[in-house]
């Protein structure tokens, strides 16, 4: 299915959103983009360009200066219809896995006992079924970001969003994250917006990709990766991967220097 | 057989616990040496007991006194408690109320800081003065005693993750929840690490109280004793008291540490085993 959102009505729109901080900072401008319905988004630029920023105003954890967030029903997010993963696995270090997978739940009010199905459910979807009971500090630095997504998945968001979340982990534990969020994706019916500076990245896991620019951080380019899933490891070595990385390189070489020259 | 790494192993145990043995014997013979040379001092130059009592008389005055000496330590140890229970009540719940409203930190943090660094022995008589003497000396091991525990607390409280409390954020948590789930979680290293520095003061302000208190008080904590038998000279049960007083502080320290070693050792990185 090499087209699997095209048909679908747009979750979420950001028309024309601005961010501008109290010391005068423009962290995000004119950005307008459409996230539908089992699409995987990614928002590719270099370190600064807002795509942090625009993220964190999709979640409501910060609200834009200028144009709107729409949301398809209209309405307010009830909390829970958003999962987040931080960059860090940000779990609470005197609390179990269970314990932290929990925390959405039991926000909302939900009993530990009831919220038990839907904690090994997510427990299982990210491959630590047998880590309910351990504390982060037992944990490497892959399950701990595993634990984290757990948490971000366990309220069953309608939209999962992701900061970087693999950043800090090495090349070969990032592989196989990458691996299994896919599988992951797929298994269930979640939309991703995911925030990475790499290229790469950006092509093994999107359907589509929003190159953007630095100061003031704004969307260059739109990047259609048709490629069909599942992707398996041997996509990463196929010339079909490769042409379509050095597209996207391309275009976020153009968004460099576009910035560079206003 | 042996190979060379298992010899290595097994010699950086035989390491370890050489260490470990040191570590306890080295003080425990460091004391022995003091009593030692106490002893031959006070044998030697032929000090009379109102001078320097030796060690072994202030050994058999702790025995021959005991009733005296653990009615008056029940005493001390009853305040100290209360005091630090007090402390601990006051310093979380007041490091709480700051943290909630900054009205009220701005308000009462100057006042809390200046009982801090006005010295007790010198609030004490007042104290004396205005209260029942019961009441004073609680209220002198308080007013040392709360003053670390709201100070960390005010730090714990203040030291939590930003992304955790965004997260919080995002799933709409409220004020209640943010505190009990989040804040005071993240704060218990520093409120137990206060909690240590409080138990020996809230000793020393009892102390402080009762010898402030003087002849004139009706008490009977151990600095009373402290206080009763200098008037009557009465050098060997003062300082059978004294020992009593550093052992109680120290047994205060130990329990502490290790009830707050019980309390961290899951997850802080501070109670937590090496593993290697």
């Amino acid at each position: 299915m090499p087209d699997r959102s095209a048909a679908q009505p747009p979750i979420v729109s950001l028309r024309d959103v601005g961010k501008r901080f109290g010391n005068g900072v423009v962290a995000l401008t004119q950005t307008s983009f459409d996230v539908r319905r089992r699409e995987f988004v990614s928002l590719l630029g270099p370190s600064g360009c807002g795509k942090s920023t625009a993220l964190r105003i999709m979640a409501g954890l910060s609200e834009p200066t200028a144009g709107d967030v729409v949301w398809r029903d209209g309405g307010d997010r009830a909390p829970g219809s958003i999962g987040f993963v931080f960059q860090e696995p940000t779990l609470m270090p005197w609390a179990t896995v269970a314990a932290n997978v929990y925390l959405p739940l039991k926000l909302t009010g939900m009993a530990f006992d009831r919220a038990q199905p839907q904690i090994a459910l997510a427990l299982q979807r990210v491959g630590l079924p047998d880590f309910a009971g351990a504390y982060p500090r037992q944990l490497s630095g892959g399950m701990k970001m595993r634990a984290s997504i757990a948490r971000a998945l366990v309220t069953r968001p309608q939209l999962l969003l992701m900061d970087e979340p693999f950043a800090a982990l090495d090349e070969i534990t990032r592989f196989r994250l990458n691996n299994d969020l896919l599988a992951l994706w797929q298994a269930t019916d979640q939309t991703v917006v995911f925030v990475t500076h790499s290229v790469f990245e950006s092509v093994f896991l999107s359907s589509r990709v929003l190159v953007m620019t630095a100061r003031p951080g704004r969307i260059f380019a739109e990047i259609e990766i048709d490629a069909p899933y599942p992707r398996a490891e041997s996509f990463r070595t196929s010339s079909e991967y490769a042409a379509l990385c050095r597209r996207v390189s391309e275009a976020l070489a153009r968004a460099m220097s576009a910035e560079a020259a206003a | 057989m042996t190979t060379p790494r298992r010899r290595r192993e097994d010699e950086n145990l035989e390491r370890s616990r050489r260490e470990r043995i040191l570590r306890a014997s080295l003080p425990l013979a460091a004391l022995l040496l003091g009593f030692l040379v106490w002893d031959l001092v006070v044998r030697l130059k032929g000090l009379p007991p109102y001078m320097l009592p030796s060690p072994g008389l202030v050994l058999s005055t702790l025995i021959d006194d005991w009733a005296i000496l653990f009615a008056s330590l029940l005493v001390t140890l009853t305040i100290t408690f209360e005091g630090l229970l007090l402390a601990l009540v006051g310093g979380v719940g007041l490091a709480i109320l700051f943290n909630q409203s900054r009205l009220v930190e701005y308000s009462l943090y100057p006042y809390a800081v200046i009982l801090q660094v006005t010295p007790v022995v010198a609030i004490a008589p007042l104290l004396l003065i205005y209260l029942p003497q019961q009441a004073a000396v609680l209220a002198c091991a308080w007013i040392v005693a709360f003053f670390p525990v709201l100070a960390n607390t005010t730090l714990g409280l203040n030291s939590v993750d930003r992304n955790l409390a965004e997260l919080f954020r995002l799933y709409g948590a409220s004020r209640w929840q943010v505190l009990w789930d989040l804040k005071l979680p993240a704060a218990m290293p520093f409120i137990l690490g206060g909690l240590k520095i409080a138990g020996g003061l809230s000793l020393i302000g009892a102390v402080v109280a009762e010898i402030a208190a003087g002849s004139a008080g009706a008490g009977s904590g151990l600095a009373y004793r402290i206080a009763e038998s200098g008037y009557r000279l009465n050098i060997p049960r003062m300082f059978a008291a004294l020992l009593l007083l550093s052992v109680t502080g120290i047994v205060i320290f130990a329990a502490l540490s290790w009830f707050s070693h019980l309390m961290l050792r899951r997850w802080h990185d501070s109670a937590v085993e090496q593993e290697t």
